[in-house]
């Protein structure tokens, strides 16, 4: 099953990568973003057997630096009723 | 003083490294790749070295801070063997957990290569003891993620214990408290951005970084 992983900054953390994008879209004339922050997706293929808890480690371990980042773990519709 | 450097696909400062143990300590370090899962026996000192390793992949010093040798690296720091993590080196330290904190992307996101004006903020370490109190020394720097993070609590706590060890004398890269390198709570790990290998020599354009190596050495 495909599980998507959105990994973030945490508020608070400045995200210059976020700011300079902002700044091109304001250059494009695009009016009325508030405010941008860019983040990473990571796409893992992985058996049915791999549980959520052991996704939230590979989160933990690897995937985000939890000093600075949040992460949030997307699961398929089909087995995020499974999980519930 | 037996030492060693670790090497990771990607590291480009590791000779570099090996030049600046050698010619302090007048003998060779071991090269040790990141693939072994053992470190040679007598090491009194390991380099982690600056580069790019893993092609900084998902964050700088991420892929590195898993490596098989990164185990016994994190083993040798617990017995006191002396640790330095220069630039990438740094980064991975953080990121096994060695220091706390984490190395950002620079603030003005550009890749900064110059020379540092650092303050030595602490001369009783094992790092820094033949620097007079209160150095002002000059250390080049380059890189792109040297932005150092840390919570609030963290950053007090460093301060109180004497921990920021090299400070940027401006900001260079929007380092909290424009901090430049730490020192873990035993003391044996030193986590810091400049490149003291690379101002050991007259011809570097300076010398530096040559009593940090003195220090640790002799």
């Amino acid at each position: 099953m495909k599980v998507r992983i959105f990994v973030t900054l945490k508020d608070g953390v400045l995200d210059p990568q976020g700011k300079a994008i902002h700044h091109a879209l304001e250059s494009l004339d695009f009016a009325g973003v508030n405010d941008v922050r860019a983040g990473k997706l990571i796409e893992l293929d992985v058996d049915s057997s791999v549980t959520r808890d052991e996704i939230d480690r590979m989160c933990h371990k690897l995937l985000a630096n939890t000093v600075i980042e949040n992460f949030e773990i997307e699961l398929p519709e089909t087995a995020q009723e499974k999980a519930s | 003083m037996q030492s060693a450097v670790i090497v990771f696909p990607g590291s480009n400062c590791d000779r570099d490294m090996a030049v600046a143990l050698e010619t302090v300590s007048g003998k060779k370090p071991q090269m040790v790749w990141h693939g072994d899962s053992e470190l040679p026996s007598g090491l009194d000192v390991i380099a982690i070295p600056g580069g790019f390793s893993y092609g900084d992949y998902l964050r700088s010093g991420a892929m590195a801070s898993r490596s098989s040798i990164i185990k016994p690296v994190i083993e040798a720091a617990g017995r006191g063997v002396r640790i330095l993590g220069v630039c990438n080196g740094f980064q991975i330290l953080t990121e096994t957990g060695l220091l706390p904190g984490a190395l950002m992307r620079n603030s003005n996101i550009h890749f900064v290569c110059k020379d540092a004006e650092l303050e030595v903020g602490n001369n009783a370490t094992l790092f820094t003891s033949r620097y007079p109190k209160d150095a002002a020394i000059s250390i080049p720097v380059a890189h792109h993620d040297g932005n150092y993070f840390a919570d609030g609590g963290i950053l007090d706590r460093l301060e109180n214990e004497n921990r920021v060890i090299f400070r940027y004398l401006s900001d260079m890269n929007g380092s909290a408290r424009n901090i430049a390198g730490i020192i873990n709570e035993a003391g044996n790990v030193l986590g810091m951005m400049p490149h003291p290998e690379r101002a050991i020599d007259k011809k570097h354009g300076g010398t530096d970084g040559l009593a940090l190596f003195e220090s640790l050495l002799c």
